[in-house]
């Protein structure tokens, strides 16, 4: 398979190492929202900074994906993409806007962090 | 039909002894035809910008290299010379159709000499007209064509000098940059900001990214899409982008397009932009201070 899915904390890390294909997409899409469900995930972080190319499947599969983990209660956070990939993407004329993003897994970790530092403040 | 094909082989054929003929005679009354000529360009009102003195000397030497140009049937000397005067007249603001006009002015000035010089001999003055007409012409298109191109030449030079000195990006403090716009923005600009921008990013690792279009004059539909697309590639990298000053006529135009603004976060100026980014930096920036502190 190439995506490594390793668990950090609250989180589950995708990284996705090389093209993938229609199916391999959904399947990961399925996966990882199965996943956040049964583990009581806060977040899933997608990192495509591997891809050179990410066509308008791959872009609305992520968007779906983004979706479907919200609904099943966590945050999904796509980091790593690239000046080339993001000028396509936006090309698209796709509505991305459920897709959250951050540079790179730092600062996605970052991100979360503060967030459920705030969420601990609150509780 | 035999015979018109008769009479041009004839007139090719005799261009070579007529055209000798047609410079020494122009040779001869250069100073009268000169003065002709000047006479008429001011009467024309033509090349305004420039003072009788110069004009008359510029006129002697495209005359000179004019009729040189009938001689040898070489322009490139002419070419030469047009493409060195363009250069020294174009900044002082003479058009394309003055310069078209002066030429044009010049070959009706020769024309109708010749007429008069040869209205006796209506055989000889048919070979002559042959002999002069297309390379009259050819003279004309090579002016003509030399400034323009110089024009051309120049205005691409402003264009990209345009282009290298207006859109630096400004690293104001860590994690924000600004990017100053100013002056046209037109579809192959936008798009080489957006590269600019998506680089920025990149390699400032950029959080926040100010875009001030307060030097921007006008936009349209194409660039208001490249503008919004290069927000939306900025967000999937991870970066807000600012768009700060925003004219009324600008904004107005935007509304008009019915562009899809949803997606812009816009302050009024630059400074308003500034305080907006570090609103959004300073929250990560105390989380920050935090981190350090414990």
């Amino acid at each position: 398979m190439s995506v490594a899915i390793l668990r950090q904390g609250d989180a589950l890390i995708a990284a996705i190492q090389s093209d993938l294909t229609d199916a391999q997409v959904l399947a990961l899409r399925d996966d990882l929202a199965e996943r956040v469900g049964r583990h009581r995930l806060q977040a899933v972080i997608v990192d495509v900074s591997a891809l050179d190319v990410i066509d308008s499947f791959v872009a609305r599969s992520l968007r779906s994906m983004a979706i479907t983990t919200r609904l099943r209660g966590a945050e999904t956070l796509v980091v790593g993409i690239q000046p080339d990939v993001a000028i396509a993407m936006a090309h698209f004329d796709l509505n991305l806007k459920p897709l959250r993003t951050a540079k790179d897994l730092d600062e996605a970790l970052v991100l979360l962090g503060e967030r459920v530092e705030e969420d601990g403040d609150a509780e | 039909m035999t015979a018109e094909t008769g009479t041009s082989e004839r007139a090719a054929a005799s261009d070579e002894s007529l055209l000798p003929e047609l410079v020494a005679y122009l040779r001869e009354n250069r100073t009268g035809l000169r003065e002709q000529w000047v006479e008429r360009i001011t009467a024309a009102g033509l090349l305004t910008a420039m003072t009788p003195d110069e004009i008359f000397s510029e006129v002697t030497a495209v005359y000179d290299n004019y009729v040189a140009a009938l001689e040898t049937g070489s322009v490139e000397t002419l070419q030469a010379y047009a493409r060195d005067l363009s250069e020294r007249i174009i900044p002082r603001g003479v058009d394309t159709d003055e310069v078209l006009g002066i030429v044009l002015l010049l070959r009706d000035i020769l024309a109708r000499s010749l007429f008069v010089h040869y209205q006796d001999n209506p055989e000889l003055l048919h070979r002559i007209l042959d002999a002069y007409e297309p390379a009259a012409n050819r003279i004309a298109v090579t002016v003509g064509v030399s400034f323009v191109e110089e024009r051309e030449r120049v205005i691409r030079e402003q264009q990209d000098a345009i282009r290298e000195l207006s859109t630096p990006v400004l690293q104001v403090r860590d994690r924000l940059v600004v990017l100053p716009i100013i002056g046209m923005l037109d579809s192959q600009r936008a798009r080489q900001l957006t590269e600019q921008l998506l680089g920025a990013i990149q390699s400032n690792r950029a959080r926040v990214v100010v875009l001030d279009i307060t030097g921007v004059a006008t936009i349209d539909l194409t660039v208001a899409n490249h503008l919004v697309q290069a927000v939306e590639a900025a967000r999937l990298m991870g970066a807000s982008a600012i768009i700060t000053g925003i004219s009324s006529k600008i904004a107005q135009t935007l509304v008009d397009l019915g562009v899809d603004l949803e997606q812009m976060r816009t302050v009024g100026d630059l400074q308003g932009g500034l305080e907006e980014a570090e609103r959004l930096l300073g929250y990560r920036g105390e989380a920050a201070a935090t981190d350090q502190r414990t």
